[in-house]
């Protein structure tokens, strides 16, 4: 998020896209809520399904799935067209506004009717609403960046918000709302395939050269970058990768086309997972690794808004598992020829891979990383910091791009509407959407052993529009089928007027109705991310 | 009403919004989940799952200890033994294929510091950019 939870209701406008807030990130929700309740801000909701925000919604707009950058093309159009573009804001802070001119000159609302199904007068009015804010905020999930064109989603959103010179203030900014716990972590960490910490990227010499000096192993860092997960999986099966660590994921039940995945996974010569779990994944291991829940182990994880919070241990370790961190120490010795075994080829000099704590790992992270360098473990009590932080007087970064954005000058992207890879037709005439339900998490590994949580909602079911299942004679409770080209899966039926006809909807919790096994290969060139919102599918009563 | 042994205050597993969960804990079992009123991103306030969704760390199912694959079964098997078939074989491969031919799979779920010392392993140790997590699903 360029800006902070504690200023949602500070905004006169919220624009939700391709987010369940109340399902899938309850708490924001509350504060978008309060926004609309308390202060009267208005809700633009971008959202096929009639999800509960609706109910606070000004105006809730129902595009047909992946048309989203045509709909947020025409919302340009009406802002330029209209005069409500923020001219000062524009000529200083920003570049290449011809050039967006120009890409949403023939994007009338009637095109944007045309194509997205969105009557006309809601596109202007939806843009004359987010254009005459004083302040307005932009929040997403993976609605819209789940998609082959989910970067192109993003720097449609971000026009919106460079045109109306919503950056750098209170309640406004564009805000993707993170899904798992530390997944903002995981990529500041450099669990990504092109960046180092701190998103420094791999292809920098000198950034290479200063983590090369740093870690002493004398192993060169490669300037290419190293491949996504799903080119991981792809890389299994033409036999570029032999062996894959996987830690505290479970790819073959969340990753697309699972049937392939597994294909891959079994077919590996060396597979470890590290887990708390025996889930699909371990299951087909070579070595499994015991590691142990949040409420075993010190350290931090960052949330949405750029928080370092702290985790603390509760309790101590759950059998003969073990921290994850002395795994991965274990590991690292054992690796770097410092627990005393000699390999073929000892790696010379060694870093001894021991560290006083998860505190002192922190130490090495800020110490290599300009945006971090003034976070400490003990800053992080009580209230955490928001990253940058550079210094450690620094008292951490709520609002991003107040003065000048991070690359100088805010850059306007032009864009050309793209159908999603695979849209309904005769033979698969549903448009299959995935996604969370409030009660249950992810492949389900912790909610589902979760007694109370799994008594609300103790299983997966398939929701179709009403109307719909009457004309195929199915009622709630009935099991049917849905197949696409890729796999097919059974499950029981849940009628509800919330969908638009011709939409089906699935959550990924339940391994027994794995909704994985539909989505395809599709990925945005870009993100390389799989395209689960709109899947091609066909229902069948069994 | 059960006194607890401590509350012990940590940051929730479930989703990107980072609520401060205190932790009820008697006899090392987590038995309530509150959250203070000060709490930066959520003002005391809680989810289903933050609130109730705890059960799985006392889970039956935990894993306990490390499982090895032998004649194609995974039974149970020593840390030490465990450990070092994982760096023999990496090693292995990192010498018959090159770095490139592995993987690492790090964690949304897991800490800035357990994924920062796992892809430093990647990068530092087998000498790949070869590592992911599920960001993108």
């Amino acid at each position: 998020m360029t800006n902070s939870i504690a200023d949602i209701h500070l905004a006169d406008v919220l624009l939700v896209t391709g987010s369940n807030t109340t399902e899938a990130h309850p708490v924001i929700s509350l504060e978008m809520k309060k926004a609309v309740r308390q202060r009267g801000a208005k809700l633009i909701l971008i959202d096929p399904r009639e999800i509960e925000l609706a109910d606070f919604a000004t105006l809730h707009l129902r595009p047909r799935s992946g048309t989203d950058v045509a709909l947020l093309n025409a919302m340009a159009h009406v802002i330029i067209g209209q005069g409500l573009a923020k001219t000062q804001f524009i000529e200083l802070r920003t570049e290449n506004f011809d050039a967006l001119k120009e890409a949403v000159k023939d994007c009338a609302p009637q095109w944007g009717e045309d194509v997205t199904g969105v009557p006309e007068k809601m596109i202007v009015e939806a843009a004359q609403v987010y254009g005459q804010a004083g302040s307005a905020a932009i929040f997403w999930a993976m609605g819209i960046t789940q998609s082959s064109h989910g970067v192109d989603n993003v720097q449609a959103l971000a026009n919106l918000a460079l045109l109306t010179g919503n950056f750098g203030k209170p309640g406004s900014g564009v805000n993707p709302l993170r899904g798992q716990n530390n997944v903002q972590g995981a990529c500041d960490m450099g669990g990504l395939p092109n960046v180092i910490t701190g998103y420094q990227p791999v292809a920098d010499e000198n950034v290479r050269a200063k983590f090369e000096n740093a870690w002493q192993t004398g192993v060169k860092i490669p300037s290419k970058p190293g491949l996504t997960v799903t080119e991981m999986m792809n890389g299994v099966l033409d036999g570029r990768i032999k062996a894959l660590y996987v830690m505290g994921e479970n790819p073959a039940l969340s990753d697309p086309n699972t049937n392939h995945v597994r294909e891959a996974l079994a077919e590996i010569e060396f597979l470890v997972s590290q887990d708390i779990f025996l889930n699909e994944t371990a299951q087909l291991a070579h070595v499994v690794l015991p590691g142990v829940s949040f409420a075993e182990k010190d350290g931090t994880f960052t949330n949405t808004e750029r928080r370092v919070q702290l985790v603390r241990a509760a309790m101590p370790v759950h059998g003969d598992a073990r921290r994850d961190l002395d795994i991965i120490c274990d590991l690292g010795q054992r690796l770097s020829g410092v627990d005393g075994k000699n390999f073929a080829d000892v790696i010379r000099p060694v870093s001894d891979w021991t560290y006083a704590g998860a505190s002192a790992v922190w130490d090495e992270i800020a110490a290599l990383t300009p945006s971090m360098a003034g976070i400490s473990h003990e800053r992080l009590n009580p209230r955490g910091i928001q990253w940058p932080c550079p210094a450690e007087d620094h008292p951490g970064t709520p609002i991003l791009h107040k003065e000048k954005f991070t690359r100088g000058l805010g850059k306007f992207t032009p864009l050309t509407f793209r159908e999603p890879a695979e849209n309904p037709d005769d033979e698969y005439p549903f448009t299959l959407n995935t996604g969370r339900i409030l009660q249950h998490w992810h492949g389900g590994t912790m909610s589902r052993r979760s007694e109370g949580l799994d008594w609300v909602v103790p299983e997966g079911e398939i929701q179709i529009n009403a109307e719909d299942g009457l004309r195929l004679r199915v009622a709630s409770g009935d099991m049917i089928r849905v197949t696409s080209r890729r796999g097919e899966v059974t499950g029981k039926a849940r009628l509800t007027d919330k969908l638009p006809r011709g939409m089906v909807f699935m959550n990924f919790h339940f391994a027994e109705v794995p909704a994985n096994a539909l989505t395809g290969d599709a990925v945005d060139p870009v993100a390389k991310i799989p395209e689960y919102k709109v899947s091609a599918v066909k229902i069948e009563r069994v | 009403m059960i006194k607890p042994d401590r509350i012990v205050a940590t940051t929730c597993p479930y989703c990107g919004v980072g609520c401060v969960l205190n932790l009820h804990i008697k006899e090392d079992v987590v038995y309530r989940v509150t959250s203070p009123h000060d709490a930066p991103a959520n003002h005391g306030n809680l989810c289903v799952k933050g609130r109730f969704g705890y059960d799985f760390i006392h889970s039956k199912d935990r894993l306990t200890q490390p499982l090895m694959r032998k004649d194609g079964e995974l039974v149970p098997a020593g840390w030490d033994e465990a450990m070092g078939h994982v760096a023999e074989r990496l090693l292995e491969i990192r010498d018959k294929y090159g770095p490139d031919s592995i993987g690492f799979l790090v964690s949304a779920k897991c800490t800035n510091e357990e994924n920062y010392l796992m892809q430093k392993v990647a990068r530092g140790l087998i000498g790949t950019n070869n590592v992911d997590h599920c960001a993108r699903l």
